[in-house]
């Protein structure tokens, strides 16, 4: 599809709402935003954008394959440290290599909501990471996507492509400032996985108060191949809405999804689905949401389309304080015989005797919970390199969990 | 003492001296584990009349983890698994100071370090997980509920070993400042370790107090029914 089409079909959806999610006035921020220059050495990054980062799980010390951190519209930072991975701003991917068009827009469609339209309708900004052929990384590609100003809409499409029989290790820290005011950060992210491939996907989410999120995900997952995809929000959010789809479509597919949410106040709703289009392949989606006033929607999809898939769903929700709202909604949508699919859900409250137990060991009622709390909050996420696990670890260690009380 | 409407314990007069232990027994059902957890502190065992006394310190209305600061442990017959918290952090938990390698491997159990407290384990495990951790707290007052059951004769070996070191059985009677009470069915952890006074309880009260060799030999011969008569010969 042209641009000129592109752009045509973005301009009809302007005014698209979202099927989920609070509806939000695009035109209450501003739609652009100033350019900010381009760093040689990551080490220029200023102060703030380097504490957000790793706030964010994303830290510049430690190994890393590649880096990308954009701030607000501008793309600063870029490379790789690896031969047979590229990493590039979406910008010059697209002028660089024409095929991309084949890519771009066309796991997300432009015109799924307004949201999707705005970010369709302005010039381009996010990553493009390639993995060649055969290339393993082993140390994460490490990603930055910051929104420094004050009420500043920022505007991300991100596309991943990993190529046959490679294997690639993305996180990306969505954050602002501590200090930061009203923001909306709209999220386009596609994700290519080749046959054999294997992609982990990490996004944390670390946004001001005053923040509104609408992240918009797709993955393809070839046969043999594999996406493990993890969410992560500990800190309050005015309003987040992701939905994130993967598709398997080749034989022997897998997708894992983990989603770990920690919500004091503001309004969630996430999820995610997957369909299962081919023989033998599987999917697990599991979620550990804790709410000490927030209202968290919680979703899992599972559509299976052919015999000889298999597919679980996992919600479980903690509720630490008498406000405080969760929906659990796992779903299973089974198309044919011979297939199996099945969910486990649960809301509620710390058990009673796991406090007791840990108190009969000295610790406070509020010690207590906290430790259940991380320990709930502590998914095993498989697939991970050592080295994003521990830092995964560490976000949920940052955070200040504590009981309702 | 009651737990909601119902009375469960009644007029329990019991009393553990310092550097003692005592066995604890009784049928199915008596009281034994409600006794324990009410001196334990659980919030919903309400103790109606009398007092609870630690070290001389009245500690009746003291919340658990209170208790426990002062120095009581217990462990649980049935204890929670506590997801996503490895055993070398809850030693860490029950105190910061504990040597947990050291401990670990007395126990026979430095292969579970990482593994999250009680997840999957078996009868063994469970009773190993719950000495390393009373191990790590250094209680002055332990109570054991069970320790025994379900466990193979090698592993009651090494509880029993624990337990005679968190009663410092190692010293000398009246150097002995750490006490205990152990609630057993079968007695063999009896075997391993020394008990100074055992008690009898029956629909919760306690019915009988004495030597544990006696009363322990008149249950095997007579069952609880004979104690509830009164057969042990004079």
């Amino acid at each position: 599809m042209s641009m000129s089409r592109l752009e045509e079909k973005a301009k009809k959806a302007a005014d698209k709402k979202a099927a989920l999610g609070t509806d939000i006035d695009l035109d209450t921020y501003e739609a652009e935003a100033e350019e900010v220059g381009e760093i040689t050495e990551l080490e220029m990054l200023p102060e703030a954008v380097q504490t957000a980062a790793l706030s964010a799980g994303v830290s510049l010390a430690g190994e890393a394959s590649g880096h990308y951190f954009q701030v607000d519209q501008s793309p600063v930072h870029r490379g790789s440290a690896v031969e047979g991975v590229e990493v590039m701003d979406i910008a010059s991917a697209l002028k660089e290599h024409s095929y991309l068009a084949d890519y771009f827009w066309k796991l997300v469609p432009i015109d799924a909501d307004k949201y999707t339209a705005d970010v369709g309708m302005h010039p381009p900004a996010g990553y493009f990471i390639r993995a060649k052929p055969g290339t393993k990384t082993v140390f994460p590609l490490k990603t930055c996507l910051f929104m420094g100003g004050h009420n500043k809409r920022q505007r991300v499409h991100n596309v991943v492509i990993a190529e046959e029989g490679s294997e690639l290790h993305i996180i990306t820290g969505c954050t602002t400032p501590s200090h930061a005011g009203r923001g909306l950060h709209l999220g386009v992210s596609e994700v290519y996985v080749k046959r054999g491939a294997h992609v982990t996907f990490t996004m944390v989410h670390n946004w001001g108060e005053e923040v509104e999120v609408r992240p918009r995900g797709a993955s393809l997952v070839e046969a043999g191949g594999s996406i493990t995809e993890n969410y992560i929000t500990l800190t309050p959010v005015k309003s987040l809405q992701a939905f994130p789809t993967a598709t398997l479509a080749g034989e022997g597919a897998v997708a894992s999804f983990s989603t770990i949410m920690y919500a004091r106040r503001g309004n969630i709703d996430i999820g995610n689905q997957t369909i299962l289009e081919a023989p033998k392949t599987s999917a697990e989606s599991i979620s550990r949401v804790v709410s000490t006033g927030g209202e968290i929607i919680n979703r899992g999809r599972m559509v299976g389309k052919v015999p000889d898939i298999r597919a679980h769903v996992e919600c479980t929700g903690l509720i630490l304080t008498e406000k405080g709202r969760i929906y659990s909604i796992p779903e299973l949508d089974g198309w044919c015989g011979g297939l199996d699919m099945s969910h486990e859900a649960a809301v509620g409250k710390i058990s009673q005797q796991e406090l007791e137990y840990l108190m009969a060991r000295g610790l406070s009622p509020d010690e207590a919970t906290s430790v259940i709390v991380r320990g709930f909050l502590d998914v095993e996420i498989k697939g991970l390199p050592p080295d994003l696990r521990e830092e995964i670890r560490n976000i949920t260690k940052l955070e200040e969990i504590h009981g309702g009380s | 003492m009651s737990i909601g409407e119902k009375q469960v314990l009644k007029g329990v007069d019991m009393s553990v001296g310092k550097g003692e232990t005592h066995a604890l027994f009784g049928p199915n059902g008596c009281g034994k584990t409600t006794l324990l957890s009410t001196i334990a502190g659980i919030p919903r065992y309400v103790v109606e009349r009398g007092t609870i006394t630690f070290k001389g310190v009245d500690i009746t209305h003291l919340s658990m983890h209170e208790r426990a600061r002062l120095g009581i442990g217990i462990a649980f017959q049935h204890p929670p698994t506590i997801r996503g918290l490895k055993v070398l952090d809850m030693i860490k938990l029950c105190n910061p100071q504990a040597d947990a390698d050291k401990i670990l491997e007395d126990l026979d159990f430095t292969d579970f370090a990482d593994r999250e407290v009680n997840r999957g384990f078996s009868g063994g495990e469970v009773k190993r997980s719950e000495m390393v951790q009373l191990l790590a707290q250094e209680p002055d007052f332990v109570m054991l509920d069970e320790p025994d059951s379900g466990v193979d004769l090698e592993n009651i070996k090494v509880i029993g070993r624990a337990i005679n070191i968190l009663t410092q059985k190692d010293a000398k009677p009246s150097m002995r400042t750490k006490s205990g009470v152990i609630i057993t069915h079968f007695g063999h952890i009896l075997d391993y370790m020394a008990t100074d006074k055992a008690h009898v309880m029956i629909e919760g009260t306690i019915v009988c107090s004495g030597s544990p060799k006696e009363i322990l030999e008149q249950i095997k011969a007579n069952g609880y029914e004979g104690c509830a008569a009164c057969l042990c010969p004079v």
